[in-house]
C-alpha cells in the first residue's frame, strides 16, 4: 500500500522534474495506472483476511502515523484502484496536448491526489487522517484550478476550497469529541473505539461527521460546490473527484458511525434517510434542467450521493433495531452502489472529456449527431448511460434492486413511525430512479443523436487509443459488476462481517442467482436475463430475415411530410428539460426572457438557478460581511491601541480567575 | 446433472408460454380495436386485422433516413425482444415459470424501462422535431408511471412476502377470499398506469398522427416496414403484458399452482374470458373518456402515483 503511495509520489516528482509531454503521457500515467491496479489487487487480497496495522516512524513525537487495513478500507481501496486504473490510462491520452510546467505540475498534483485518497482510507489516527484529508483537498483544489486564467474557474475553485475547509473543521471537531479530552495518545482510532461516550456526545460526534463528510460528498445543502467545481476541472480529474473522492466521504461516515462510535441511535438513521432522499430528488431534478454536460453529471452525482446516504440511513435504522441481516443487506446495497457509481460516473466524465477534445464544446445545445463521428465513444458512453439509468442487466440495476429489496423487507420494526416512513421513502427512491432515466435520455440523445447543431461538428474526431483503453476498462467494469453480483456480494460480505458482525450470504446455492435473503422472496439472475433478452432478440432478427427479407433503402426523413428540416428544430437541452422545470417550478429560481409577438429581433433567454444559493448562502455571506465589518471597528492599525486591548483582556481575565 | 422431470415439464411450459404470448398478443389488440369499433357503432375490421397489418408491413422494403445510425436499426429488435420476454414471464396460466426466478417484479419494471430508453433514444436519432418531442413526452409520462407501477407491484409483494411473480400469484390466488383494501387502491393506480404506458386515451391516442396529441406515435414516425411491424407487435405484447400483470395481481383465481398440471386446462379456459373482459373494459374506458392536454397528464399520473403509495401505506398500517 505504502509502496503504491510512494511510487505515485515519485511518478509525480519525475513528471515535475522532466516536464516532457511524451514521457508524462506515454510512460508516467500508464505506470500510475499500473500502480492503481496493484492497489486494487492488494485491496482484494486484504479483504478476506484479518485487519493489519502498521505504525510508521513519522508524524508527531507522541503520535506517530498509525495505519490500519481492514475490510472497510480494503473495499474502498479496491474501488479507488479499479476506477483510477481506467482514469489514469485515459488521462495519458487526454493530456497529450498539454506541455511544459502546467503538465508537470498537473502530473504531480494528480498523483498526490491519488496518494492522499489512499492515505485517507488507510489512516488509523486522527492526525494522519486530517493530514491525508488536506492532502486530498489541496491537491484537488489545484487540479480544479488548472485553467486558472479563467476567472470563473478561480471562483469555482475558491468555493470548493471554502466548503472543503468548513467540512474539515467539522471533521476535526468530530474527532475531538470522540477523543474525549484524554491526551494526545487518545487521537488514535483504537483509543476512540474504546472511549466510553454518552448518547449525547455520540450524537454530537455523528452530527459533526455528517456535516463534515456531507460537505465533501455534496449532501444538501452543502452541495453548491459540486456543480461549479466539476465542470471547471479537467475531465479525468472530474472523474476522480466524482467517482472516487466523494466515496471517501461515504467511507468517513461509515467509519465514524459504525466503527469508531460505540453506539448508534435510531434517529441518526432517520436523519440520514431524510437528508438522502432530499438530496437524491434535488440532484436529479436539477440534472434534468442543465444545459452543460458536466454540470448535468455533477448534479447526477449529487443524486447518487443521496441514494448512498439513504442506504446508510437504512443500515443504521436496521442495526439499531437489531435486524442485522437487513442491516447487512442495506449496507451491501450502499457499498455496491458506491462501487457502481465510481465506475459509471468516471466513465461518463472521461467520455465528456473526449467530446470536449473533439468539439471544444461543453454546452449540449451546440452538440448533436456525434454518434456518426465518434463510434467508440458513443458505444462506451451508451454502456455508461444505461448503467447509470439503472437498467438491467448492467450494474446500476443491481444496487437499485438491493436497495429496494431492503425497503421491501423492512416491515416489523418496533417503531411505527419509521414503518410508515419506509414506503414513502421507497416511493421517492423509485421516483428518483425514473427521473434519472429521463436525465440520461436527454444527456445521450442531445449529445450523440439527431442532427449536428453546429456545422463544425462534422470534423469531430473519435477518442484516441489511450482514451479508448481507459474507457473500455471502465465500461467492462460496469458490465462485470452487472453480470456477476453474487461474486461481488460475497466480497462485500467481509465488510458487513467486520462492521455489523453479520453476513448477508446468498440464499441460493446457484452462483447464477442472486438471492440475498431467501430464494422464495426474491432472486435475480443477470446472466440468464442477458441470455434471454439476447436470445429472443436474436431469434426475432433471424426469423424476420428468414421468413421475409432484409431489404433496406435510404431516403429523406419523413417527419409527417414536413419538407424543411433544420438542426434547430430538434429539442435543445433546455427544451428537453422544460417539462421537469414546469412540474417542479417552485423548486427553481427561474429567469426568463421571452419575446413578444411583434418583436422584430426575438431573443430567448432562460436560466434556472438553485434557490438554496439565494435563500441560504447569500444571506450567510451578507451576515459574515456584516460581522467582519463590526470586528473591523476594533482595527485601527495603531500599536498602542492593541496593547490597550491586551491589557484590558488581562484585567478582565484576572477578575474572573 | 439431469434436471428432475418436474423441472423439464416447467421448462417446456415456459417455452410454450413464450410461443403462445407472441402469437396471441396481436389477437388481443385486434379484440380491443373490434370492441372499440362496436362501441362507436362501426362494424370494424375483425379481430385478425393486426395480423394482416403485420404481414403487410413485413413484406415491404424498409426505408430509413439518411442520417439514421446503428442505434436506430437495432432498437426495433431490442424493444420487441424486451416486450416478448416481459409478456412471457408473467404467470397467467400456471405459476410454474422457471424463468420468472431470473427476473422478479423489479426486473420486470427494468425490462420495460430498458425498452423505453431505447425507443426514446431512437426517436431522437433522426433529429426531427417530432421525434425529440415524442421522446421528451414519453419520458415525462413514464417518470411518474414507472414508480407508480413499482409501488403497485410492491403492495402485492408486501402481501405475499415475495417479489417473485409466481410466489405473488400463488399467494394471492390461494388465500381465503378477502378483499385487501391496499390492493383496491393499487388496482385503481394500475389502471391509470396501464392507460398511460400503453399510449391509450386519455393520455395518448394510438390512432392519431395529430401533432398536438402524439406521444408514442411521434417517436416511431420514422420507422417503416419490418421495423415498424416489430414495434407495433411489441406494442401489442406490451399491452398483453400489462393486462397479464393486471390478471396476475387482481384476478389470479384459477391460475394453476406450481406442480398442478391438472389445473392447466381450467386455467387456460379461464384466461380467455379474463382477457376478453379486460380488453372490452379497456375499449369502454377509452370510449367514455376524452384525450387530455399533455400538461394534464402529469397530474393524472401523479394521482396514480399517490394512490399506489397510499395503497402501500395502508398495507403498512392495517397489515392487509
Amino acid at each position: 500500500m505504502n509502496g503504491v503511495i510512494l511510487s505515485w509520489i515519485m511518478l509525480g516528482a519525475v513528471g515535475l522534474w522532466r516536464r516532457d509531454t511524451r514521457l508524462i503521457t506515454r510512460i508516467l500515467f500508464p505506470l500510475g495506472a499500473l500502480a492503481s491496479l496493484s492497489l486494487a489487487v492488494a485491496g482484494f487480497m486484504a479483504l478476506g483476511s484479518a485487519a493489519q496495522t502498521l505504525v510508521l516512524p513519522l508524524g508527531l513525537p507522541e503520535l506517530p502515523f498509525h495505519q490500519r487495513l481492514d475490510a472497510l478500507s480494503a473495499f474502498f481501496l479496491i474501488l479507488l484502484g479499479v476506477a483510477s486504473t481506467g482514469v489514469s490510462l485515459y488521462a495519458g491520452g487526454y493530456f497529450r496536448h498539454m506541455e511544459g510546467k502546467t503538465l508537470g505540475l498537473l502530473c504531480l498534483e494528480y498523483h498526490v491526489f491519488l496518494a492522499g485518497m489512499t492515505l485517507v482510507l488507510l489512516a488509523d489516527d486522527a492526525y494522519l487522517f486530517m493530514v491525508a484529508w488536506e492532502m486530498m483537498a489541496l491537491s484537488s483544489y489545484f487540479l480544479v484550478t488548472t485553467d486558472h486564467a479563467v476567472p470563473d474557474i478561480r471562483k469555482a475553485g475558491f468555493l470548493y476550497l471554502l466548503v472543503a475547509h468548513v467540512g474539515a473543521i467539522a471533521i476535526l471537531l468530530c474527532f475531538g469529541v470522540m477523543q474525549g479530552g484524554n491526551g494526545i495518545a487518545a487521537y488514535t482510532f483504537d483509543a476512540m473505539r474504546a472511549a466510553p461516550l454518552t448518547p449525547f456526545w455520540a450524537s454530537a460526534a455523528f452530527l459533526l461527521a455528517l456535516f463534515g463528510f456531507g460537505a465533501k460528498a455534496g449532501v444538501l445543502p452543502l452541495h453548491v460546490w459540486l456543480p461549479e467545481a466539476h465542470p471547471a476541472a479537467p475531465s479525468p480529474v472530474s472523474a476522480l473527484m466524482s467517482g472516487v473522492m466523494l466515496k471517501t466521504a461515504i467511507y468517513g461516515i461509515l467509519r465514524v458511525s459504525f466503527d469508531l462510535l460505540p453506539l448508534q441511535l435510531w434517529w441518526w438513521g432517520v436523519l440520514a434517510l431524510g437528508l438522502g432522499l432530499a438530496t437524491a430528488v434535488f440532484g436529479v431534478m436539477f440534472a434534468a434542467v442543465q444545459g452543460d454536460m458536466k454540470r448535468l453529471l455533477a448534479y447526477s452525482s449529487i443524486e447518487n450521493i443521496g441514494l448512498l446516504l439513504v442506504g446508510i440511513g437504512l443500515t443504521l435504522i436496521f442495526h439499531v433495531y437489531g435486524k442485522d441481516t437487513l442491516a447487512a443487506l442495506a449496507l451491501a446495497a450502499t457499498l455496491y452502489h458506491s462501487l457502481n457509481h465510481a465506475m459509471f460516473k468516471s466513465l461518463l466524465f472521461v467520455g465528456t472529456g473526449s467530446i470536449l477534445h473533439a468539439t471544444g464544446e461543453r454546452n449540449m445545445g451546440r452538440l448533436g449527431g456525434l454518434i456518426h463521428r465518434m463510434p467508440w465513444a458513443s458505444v462506451l458512453m451508451l454502456v455508461g448511460v444505461l448503467a447509470i439509468a439503472g437498467l438491467p442487466p448492467l450494474n446500476g440495476f443491481v444496487s437499485e434492486w438491493l436497495l429496494l429489496q431492503a425497503f421491501l423487507l423492512s416491515p416489523g420494526l418496533s417503531n411505527n413511525y419509521i414503518n410508515m416512513l419506509v414506503p414513502v421513502a421507497a416511493a421517492v427512491i423509485a421516483l428518483a430512479a425514473a427521473l434519472a432515466a429521463y436525465v440520461m435520455v436527454k444527456f445521450y440523445g442531445v449529445i450523440f443523436l439527431g442532427q449536428r447543431r453546429d456545422p463544425g461538428l462534422a470534423h469531430a474526431h473519435d477518442a484516441g487509443r489511450m482514451e479508448r483503453t481507459g474507457m473500455v476498462w471502465l465500461a467492462l467494469a460496469c458490465v462485470a459488476l452487472g453480470l456477476f453480483p453474487v461474486f461481488v456480494l460475497g466480497q462485500i460480505d467481509h465488510v458487513a462481517q467486520s462492521l455489523l458482525g453479520t453476513r448477508l450470504g446468498n440464499a441460493s446455492a446457484d452462483w447464477m442467482f442472486l438471492a440475498p435473503v431467501d430464494t422464495d422472496r426474491a432472486s435475480y439472475s443477470p446472466l440468464y436475463f442477458l441470455l434471454a433478452v439476447a436470445g429472443v432478440t436474436g431469434l426475432s432478427v433471424l426469423l424476420v430475415h428468414r421468413l421475409y427479407h432484409g431489404r433496406l433503402r435510404r431516403g429523406a426523413a419523413w417527419d409527417c411530410g414536413f419538407p424543411a428540416q433544420t438542426a434547430r428544430m430538434q429539442d435543445s437541452a433546455e427544451g428537453f428539460g422544460q417539462p421537469i422545470r414546469r412540474i417542479f417550478e417552485p423548486f427553481f429560481r427561474i429567469e426568463r426572457e421571452v419575446p413578444g409577438a411583434l418583436d422584430t429581433r426575438p431573443k430567448y433567454h432562460g436560466r434556472s438557478d438553485d434557490k438554496l444559493w439565494f435563500l441560504l448562502y447569500l444571506p450567510l455571506r451578507d451576515l459574515t460581511e456584516k460581522l467582519s465589518g463590526w470586528v473591523s471597528l476594533l482595527q485601527h492599525g495603531r500599536i498602542h491601541l492593541y496593547l490597550t486591548y491586551t491589557f484590558a483582556t488581562l484585567v478582565v481575565l484576572l477578575i474572573f480567575v | 446433472m439431469m434436471p428432475a422431470p418436474e423441472t423439464t415439464l416447467a421448462i417446456v411450459f415456459q417455452l410454450t408460454q413464450l410461443l403462445l404470448v407472441v402469437l396471441a398478443a396481436p389477437l388481443l389488440t385486434g379484440w380491443v380495436n373490434q370492441c372499440q369499433a362496436w362501441l362507436q357503432n362501426r362494424s370494424g375490421a375483425g379481430v385478425l386485422q393486426p395480423y394482416r397489418v403485420l404481414h403487410k408491413l413485413f413484406r415491404k422494403d424498409a426505408v430509413m433516413a439518411h442520417n439514421a445510425s446503428w442505434l436506430f436499426r437495432i432498437t426495433p429488435y431490442i424493444v420487441f425482444g424486451c416486450m416478448w420476454l416481459a409478456a412471457a414471464i408473467i404467470p397467467v396460466i400456471a405459476a410454474d415459470l422457471p424463468f420468472s426466478r431470473a427476473a422478479d417484479v423489479i426486473a420486470l419494471v427494468g425490462v420495460f424501462a430498458l425498452a423505453r430508453m431505447f425507443i426514446a433514444l431512437a426517436a431522437m436519432d433522426i433529429g426531427t422535431a417530432f421525434g425529440s418531442m415524442g421522446a421528451r413526452r414519453e419520458m415525462l409520462v413514464s417518470f411518474l408511471a414507472e414508480p407508480a407501477l413499482l409501488m403497485v407491484l410492491f403492495t402485492a409483494s408486501m402481501i405475499s412476502h415475495s417479489t417473485q411473480l409466481p410466489s405473488i400469484v400463488q399467494a394471492l390466488a390461494h388465500h381465503e377470499f378477502v378483499l385487501y383494501p391496499s390492493l383496491a387502491f393499487a388496482a385503481l393506480a394500475f389502471v391509470i398506469v396501464l392507460l398511460a404506458e400503453n399510449a391509450r386515451i386519455p393520455v395518448d391516442n394510438p390512432g392519431t398522427h395529430l401533432e398536438l396529441t402524439m406521444i408514442h406515435e411521434a417517436m416511431i414516425l420514422e420507422y417503416s416496414a419490418r421495423h415498424l411491424a416489430l414495434i407495433e407487435w411489441a406494442s401489442s405484447l406490451k399491452l398483453f403484458a400489462y393486462i397479464s400483470i393486471g390478471i396476475a395481481l387482481f384476478l389470479p383465481h384459477g391460475i394453476a399452482a406450481v406442480g398442478d398440471w391438472a389445473g392447466l386446462p381450467l386455467a387456460l379456459a379461464l384466461l380467455v374470458p379474463k382477457l376478453m373482459l379486460a380488453g372490452a373494459g379497456l375499449a369502454l374506458l377509452e370510449a367514455v373518456s376524452a384525450k387530455m392536454r399533455i400538461f394534464r397528464a402529469p397530474e393524472f399520473l401523479g394521482t396514480a402515483f399517490l394512490l399506489a403509495v397510499l395503497g402501500l401505506l395502508i398495507h403498512f398500517l392495517l397489515g392487509a
